[in-house]
């Protein structure tokens, strides 16, 4: 009697061990055991890891992740590899604007029905509808939600105690003076200067279609020129304002984040017409066979609405499923509630500016000689 | 009479082993310059592989534009009877050998890699090949394609569109090179950009016009410093030595960021400047993500670029020279000038021309300080490879910045003499 008590007392503990054991390891038919995943670095190749990479591989133990952080000379990258005949990446993580230069250029890989590659939502709702609009051609897997968007010092005594409230107030020295961070592109710029001169919102791409809405555009740039200080790299404009360098200056809605809520600097967020994009994958095209079953098999896995709400516990970027919003809240690593911070919080985006893939696609070499030439005049 | 006897009646030498002298030497020659050749192969190899075929295929693509032949083979037999210069459209033949180019093309998905190309050149291309891939397919052989093209996107009766596909037919093109030096192709020949976009000649002027700055300010900082390293005892000029090296040792980024630290508004010099009272804290000054950042920056980085081939050189000059020219009763000055500084000469054109050439080429630290008015060529060839993706603007700006090296190269071996410039 006690032995069996005892037998059925083990085989009772044991019985979800063994569950846990078989979900424990997964098997993927056929894949390579290895795979180079290229991303940003920093903070942000980190949040991947930890969200996707991490699990995946407690999930398949065989697998051998090597990490690249060439994400931002990727094109070139790829085409330089493809010319070679020899591309060695499996999955690249890129801007939504360089997918659709790869995509084009016939890079990457395009996919023919996106349900049959992603997961669906827990709710059974496919994927193509989950991620919606965000689906911006056949070869890109969005991931997350940014925002190129703008911070200021929270401290600066020139202003009489005014804090700035919409983006126009960028352009306004008066009431604000002091120096400005932008990006050194005519992308943001371009459409911030056209919407604080007076142009609705749903008009801006034409208007800046046109050789006076181009001048119309530096014309309203040329009142701060002399004021803006212009970067290349996101991290620079947190420096120049914890510096005091610039008192307000542009940059990704994370790097700010990070700024305020990490190392606790006198800067505020500016949400007001943020300028959303997107970041996500994609797979180089005509991988060998097991080397493509390995990435489908971790880009299902990494994409699923768990996983992409997992990564906003490490890092400010809201998750590209509609599904996975519900689920983003109080981050345990960092110690704050994530919801007031993603760009996609109603809160936050009041008032925001989503970035035509196409008109850019189709005028962005124009424009930025246009834009380097007014910047050397 | 022997074969020997008789060379040596004409006069000739003969080796231990009969044969002419001559023949002979010549056999050890060829077999010692084969070693020779052997033993500088792998370099020579390595040279040819990763010099000279990059070079040769970076001219090349500066003026390949093979695709566009390539994808509308046949339209562009078809375009070569239309006038570009006329206001008519071209003709119905013109615009069905556009479908089955397009048809094949987009079979094979190269009609967006066609549309990339062709927008480079005329804006809007990208977007209109995209969606003609996707026309293309749809359209009915029994109607006229013109309307059909007309229909899906107005730009295919916009002349502008023909005109851009006529200039850019041909296998090769001077298009990308007429760009790098602020020119456009038109119907009416190559004609300069409008103002609003030229840029380019201006950067190579300025990249020029820095780099001689650069190069100056090393050899007026390094100068004495070399002379130092010369002349003083082994133990203190070896300390010397440490601290122009020790930059080499250092990471080129951890070098300019510190000059910001340094050089910012709110950055140490200014900070000195006005606790001292020099400057009033509403007046500081301005002296990075500007020129004037560029040139302190890279002149700090460029420095023992110009002291070591200075410092090798004054190394060989006796120090005796100085000492006859003083007890010949020339003052310090005259000493210098007349005997030491012509000695050194070598030593200064080698540091020159080693600084100049590589500022010529560098873009990490302008990108990084130099703003918009201290920004080189180099940083519009990065953008255009990593970038905007037009590898044969980039080619072709390349191309400009290494006929200018050459076209300078050839002045100063006129004007100094390449055979007077020394490395020690």
């Amino acid at each position: 009697m006690k032995t069996r008590h005892l037998f059925g007392a083990t085989a009772l503990a044991l019985l979800p061990a063994a569950a846990m054991m078989a979900q424990d390891t997964a098997t993927c038919e056929n894949c390579a055991n290895t795979m180079t995943v290229v991303s940003w670095g920093g903070a942000y190749q980190n949040s991947q890891v930890k969200a996707y990479i991490e699990p995946y591989k407690a999930l398949h133990p065989e697998l051998t992740v090597v990490m690249d952080e060439s994400s931002a000379e990727s094109v070139a990258k790829m085409r330089a590899m493809a010319e070679a005949g020899n591309v060695t990446w499996d999955v690249v993580d890129t801007l939504a604007s360089d997918a659709i230069r790869m995509c084009d250029e016939g890079l990457v890989m395009e996919f023919d029905d996106i349900d049959a590659v992603l997961a669906p939502a827990p709710d059974g709702t496919p994927a193509s509808e989950d991620f919606g609009d965000l689906l911006i051609n056949d070869c890109f897997v969005p991931q997350i939600v940014y925002s190129t968007t703008f911070g200021y010092r929270t401290d600066v005594a020139d202003w009489g105690g005014k804090v700035p409230s919409t983006v126009c107030d960028v352009f306004d020295l008066e009431t604000f003076p002091g120096k400005r961070a932008l990006q050194k592109r005519p992308i943001d710029n371009m459409e911030w200067a056209l919407y604080c001169d007076g142009v609705a919102k749903e008009d801006i791409y034409d208007v800046l279609g046109t050789d006076e809405g181009v001048e119309r555009a530096f014309n309203k740039l040329n009142g701060i020129k002399d004021q803006v200080v212009w970067w290349t790299a996101g991290a620079e404009t947190p420096q120049l304002l914890a510096d005091g360098e610039v008192v307000i200056g542009s940059t990704f809605n994370g790097r700010l984040f990070s700024a305020i809520v990490e190392q606790n600097q006198p800067i505020a967020m500016l949400w007001d017409m943020q300028d959303f994009d997107l970041d996500g994958w994609t797979i180089p095209a005509d991988l060998p066979e097991d080397r493509l079953n390995r990435v489908l098999d971790f880009l299902y896995f990494a994409t699923d609405t768990q996983r992409l709400a997992d990564q906003a516990q490490y890092i400010s970027y809201g998750p590209a499923r509609s599904s996975s919003a519900p689920l983003v809240g109080f981050s345990d690593v960092l110690g704050v509630d994530m919801a007031p911070h993603m760009p996609t919080d109603p809160a936050n985006a009041t008032n925001s500016h989503l970035y035509d893939y196409g008109w850019w696609a189709d005028h962005r070499d124009d424009l930025d000689a246009k834009f380097q030439a007014w910047l050397t005049q | 009479m022997t074969q020997a006897t008789a060379d040596q009646a004409k006069g000739s030498v003969l080796a231990a082993d009969g044969t002419p002298l001559k023949v002979s030497l010549r056999r050890a020659l060829r077999a010692q310059k084969l070693r020779a050749l052997m033993l500088i192969a792998p370099l020579l190899a390595f040279i040819i592989v990763a010099f000279l075929m990059p070079i040769a295929d970076m001219l090349f693509r500066s003026v390949e534009n093979q695709i566009v032949p390539d994808t509308l083979p046949k339209t562009v037999v078809a375009l070569e009877d239309w006038d570009a210069k006329g206001d008519a459209l071209p003709g119905e033949p013109v615009f069905a050998a556009l479908h089955d180019d397009l048809v094949v093309a987009a079979e094979a998905k190269t009609h967006t890699r066609l549309g990339s190309r062709l927008n480079y050149e005329d804006s809007g291309m990208s977007s209109l090949l995209r969606a003609a891939g996707r026309g293309v397919r749809k359209m009915s052989a029994d109607e006229p394609y013109e309307a059909q093209f007309i229909d899906m996107d107005k730009d295919w009766g916009d002349i502008e569109t023909w005109r851009t596909i006529k200039l850019y037919s041909g296998a090769y093109t001077d298009g990308y090179l007429l760009n790098a030096i602020d020119m456009q192709k038109t119907v009416d020949g190559p004609e300069l950009k409008p103002a609003s976009q030229r840029i380019y000649v201006m950067l190579f002027l300025r990249t020029m016009l820095l780099s001689l700055t650069i190069t100056f300010f090393t050899l007026l900082l390094g100068y004495p410093i070399a002379y130092l390293l010369a002349i003083l005892p082994l133990r203190t000029s070896n300390l010397i030595m440490i601290l122009v090296l020790l930059p080499f040792w250092t990471s080129l980024l951890v070098r300019t960021a510190s000059w910001k630290v340094l050089l910012q508004q709110q950055g140490v010099i200014n900070d000195l400047l006005v606790w001292v009272g020099l400057i009033s804290d509403a007046n500081r000054l301005v002296m990075i993500n500007n020129a004037t950042g560029t040139i302190i920056a890279m002149t700090h980085i460029l420095l023992p670029f110009m002291i070591l081939p200075l410092y090798s050189v004054m190394k060989t000059i006796p120090p005796s020279y100085l000492r006859a020219a003083k007890s010949l009763g020339a003052n310090d000055w005259t000493a210098f000038w007349r005997v030491y500084f012509p000695q050194s000469v070598p030593g200064v054109g080698a540091g020159a021309i080693l600084v100049f050439i590589l500022s010529i080429g560098y873009y990490i630290t302008p990108e990084l300080v130099g703003g918009t008015s201290g920004i080189f060529i180099s940083n519009r060839i990065a953008y255009h490879i990593s970038i905007s993706l037009n590898w044969g603007l980039a080619a072709a700006l390349a191309t400009m910045l290494l006929i200018v090296v050459l076209a300078l190269y050839w002045v100063y071996d006129r004007m100094v003499g390449i055979d007077n410039v020394k490395l020690g």
